[in-house]
């Protein structure tokens, strides 16, 4: 009875290791494929970026690390008008404007804070692609957080549940129960 | 019993999330809230399209509710919104222009050709105003309230519609 709702598949020797080479082989495949992919799409991106860097204006600033403040800036503020661009690979007026203005402020010395919030005073949240933690975003960001922390927290409760079933003694009767189907299969087996 | 209800959940929670995703799909990923709802007028210092020696700042909006309309000569959008603020300005709202990113040229033979509904249209060559607005992309109009407090923003084209069922009562509440 106990075994029965286990509902383990019987397979044969047999049967097991056609299994086995099956999974084997669609566990090949699809590595494989997805390797392809993303090689693919990576060379794609890459190719698109390049373009994009064409389109863009050179600009020189006194020390590589404000160069490289302006590329992390331009890369992380969203082009209002493109949806889903950062300024600092597209084309559009409004995003060059905010370039344009992102060196300035560079140059005048202010700090990469300062600089993003000169541009949600004036275009919003919108154009952080990395929104920040505020009471407004909490959702936000705690909802993932939450969400490992429930999915942990049933996993454990479920676990403790099975161990505890596992010890739990059987009671006389089962064991009656059990020992008589244990004998009857030795018996059988007893025969041959 | 009670473990046949339990599997309902991941039904439930399939349904709830596919109704939010069924939502996503017919909201317009473009709409949302201008960063200047409730605040000052930004400052500026230009002079009008009409008179170069002219100069006006933020206290033009101080006294009376107005319509701000970015326009531009080089935007199609902006012409076929005329006959919307020509019927706004006699509906007797007050109307300034912003000629956006334009040249003087430009804009003086745009308004003699499609009409001028505005009381002042400032200059606006380089975009500094439409900056300061997180103007991105013409036409852009916004509703500055007695106080210069930027009230209400519409983000392209105003439809004959929206001049009956938004901006007019939106002019109205303010006023």
């Amino acid at each position: 009875m106990a075994i029965r709702r286990l509902g383990l598949p019987a397979f044969s020797r047999h049967g097991t290791a056609t299994l086995r080479v099956s999974l084997l082989f669609s566990v090949l495949f699809s590595v494989l494929f997805s390797v392809l992919l993303s090689l693919t799409l990576s060379l794609l991106a890459g190719l698109a970026a390049n373009q994009a860097q064409a389109a863009v204006e050179v600009r020189d600033f006194d020390s590589p690390v404000t160069a490289e403040r302006y590329r992390s800036l331009t890369d992380g503020l969203r082009c209002p008008k493109c949806e889903n661009q950062a300024i600092g690979d597209s084309d559009s007026p409004v995003a060059k404007d905010m370039r344009e203005r992102v060196a300035t402020l560079l140059r005048e010395g202010r700090s990469d804070r300062e600089i993003q919030d000169f541009m949600v005073a004036r275009f919003g949240d919108y154009v952080l692609y990395n929104p920040r933690l505020e009471d407004r975003t909490l959702l936000l960001w705690g909802l993932p957080a939450a969400l490992v922390l429930l999915g942990g927290v049933l996993v454990a409760l479920i676990v403790r549940r099975r161990r505890r079933a596992s010890a739990r003694a059987l009671s006389a009767e089962e064991r009656a129960r059990l020992d008589a189907l244990i004998n009857r299969h030795s018996d059988a087996s007893g025969d041959h | 019993m009670k473990r046949r209800l339990l599997l309902v959940i991941p039904l439930l929670v399939f349904i709830g999330l596919a109704g939010l995703l069924y939502r996503g799909l017919s909201l317009d990923p473009s709409a949302r809230d201008s960063a200047l709802l409730a605040r000052d007028f930004p400052a500026f210092s230009l002079s009008s399209l009409e008179n170069p020696e002219a100069s006006y700042d933020a206290s033009l909006f101080k006294g009376e509710v107005t319509l701000v309309n970015v326009w531009g000569e080089w935007c199609p959008t902006c012409k076929q919104e005329m006959p919307q603020l020509l019927d706004l300005a006699d509906r007797g709202v007050r109307l300034v222009g912003v000629d956006y990113k334009d040249s003087r040229e430009k804009g003086r033979a745009f308004l003699e050709e499609f009409g001028n509904p505005f009381e002042v249209n400032l200059f606006d060559p380089e975009g500094e105003l439409g900056f300061e607005l997180g103007v991105y992309g013409a036409p852009e109009t916004f509703l500055v309230d007695a106080n210069g407090v930027i009230r209400y923003h519409h983000t392209g084209y105003i439809t004959p519609e929206d001049v009956t069922e938004t901006i007019m009562p939106e002019v109205r509440k303010w006023q």
